[in-house]
């Protein structure tokens, strides 16, 4: 017996010789399992973040394989440690070069609330200036804390319509942001 | 070359400036010495320029903020002489309503980004810099953040504690 795990299959119609489910589903199951991550890593959070995509810990196995320095073809932003003022619309520009569909989690006390930096120069949470999906909190989180908001991200993508963007909801939170 | 002695390096100054320069402190040896913003470039230019003396480099050029002093922004200066390894600090303080003093660069290339930083934090202008603009806040700041003119945080907020953070 092999100790291989396989993903099971969505919910769905079985029969002999077809397999029926929803597109969506069908289609969650597959991006959620290759989500392409962009690391955005200012800080400690971002070393923290390095031993993640190390051997030990691995987050090639969720399919996160491809980690680039480029919104292209990216799914999911990840915004590790502390983000100023400053480099607040840097970070806008890269979330807005990214293409739909696209996640963001803000990865420690810092990006997630401005943390520590209760200053003049700090943004206080990343969601002051792009919408945010999964919060990871601790300073700085561990590993295994990355890994679980990158599997509530995985949950979030395999569960939601494939016509995210069309919803009334998304569009109004991104018009919040005055995004489009 | 040897170092030199405060009380030579003062002396000197006094020679060429009388009674615009005043010893304030020498801490740990340093020799720090106030004089007025409308000698204070002859002032660097004579510490520069004299064959003895010979402060060729600018260590930094900061401000201070004393909001109970008549003259509340202090800009300090302070010179290295690397011939003869003696160094110098210089004060000069300004009133609230004016906080304009001569630019550096003339002198020291280098005084441009200690100039920026000076006028990003404390509103010092420097007359006479070629790009006067905040260096390291963003542009859109009105505010000179490292003036004592903010109230320090509310000691009873707890949104910050260490336990949220697991720390």
């Amino acid at each position: 017996m092999s100790d291989i795990q396989i993903v099971e299959a969505p919910a769905g119609v079985e029969g002999s010789g077809f397999f029926a489910t929803k597109l969506s589903e069908a289609v969650g199951l597959a991006r959620s399992h290759s989500l392409w991550p962009l690391p955005f890593a200012t800080s400690c959070c971002g070393i923290e973040f390095m031993a993640t995509m190390g051997s030990h810990y691995d987050l090639s196995r969720f399919g996160a394989e491809r980690l680039s320095f480029s919104p292209r073809q990216a799914d999911l932003l990840m915004v590790m440690g502390t983000i100023s003022k400053k480099m607040g619309p840097v970070l806008r520009q890269v979330y807005l070069q990214m293409a739909e569909p696209r996640w963001v989690m803000a990865v420690g006390a810092c990006a997630s609330s401005g943390g520590i930096f209760d200053t003049y120069s700090v943004l206080q949470g990343i969601d002051e200036v792009i919408p945010v999906d999964v919060y990871v909190p601790g300073c700085p989180p561990r590993p295994e804390a990355i890994i679980d908001g990158f599997m509530a991200i995985q949950k979030l993508v395999r569960t939601e319509s494939i016509r995210r963007r069309e919803e009334p909801k998304y569009q109004a939170l991104l018009a919040k942001y005055g995004i489009q | 070359m040897a170092k030199i002695a405060n009380e030579e390096l003062l002396q000197k100054l006094n020679d060429k400036f009388p009674g615009q320069i005043t010893q304030t402190g020498a801490d740990f040896g340093l020799l720090t010495v106030e004089t007025d913003k409308n000698v204070i470039s002859e002032v660097l230019n004579f510490l520069k320029t004299d064959s003895a003396l010979q402060f060729i480099f600018l260590t930094d050029i900061t401000a201070i903020h004393y909001p109970e002093l008549e003259k509340p922004i202090g800009v300090i200066y302070h010179l290295h002489s690397l011939a003869t390894n003696t160094r110098i600090r210089i004060k000069v303080f300004l009133a609230e309503a004016d906080l304009h003093i001569p630019t550096a660069i003339t002198l020291w290339d280098g005084a441009n980004w200690m100039e920026r930083e000076t006028y990003d934090y404390f509103g010092v202008i420097f007359d006479g810099h070629p790009d006067l603009r905040r260096i390291l806040n963003v542009d859109d700041m009105t505010v000179f953040p490292m003036r004592k003119e903010f109230p320090l945080e509310d000691p009873n907020r707890i949104d910050k504690k260490d336990y949220f953070f697991g720390r």
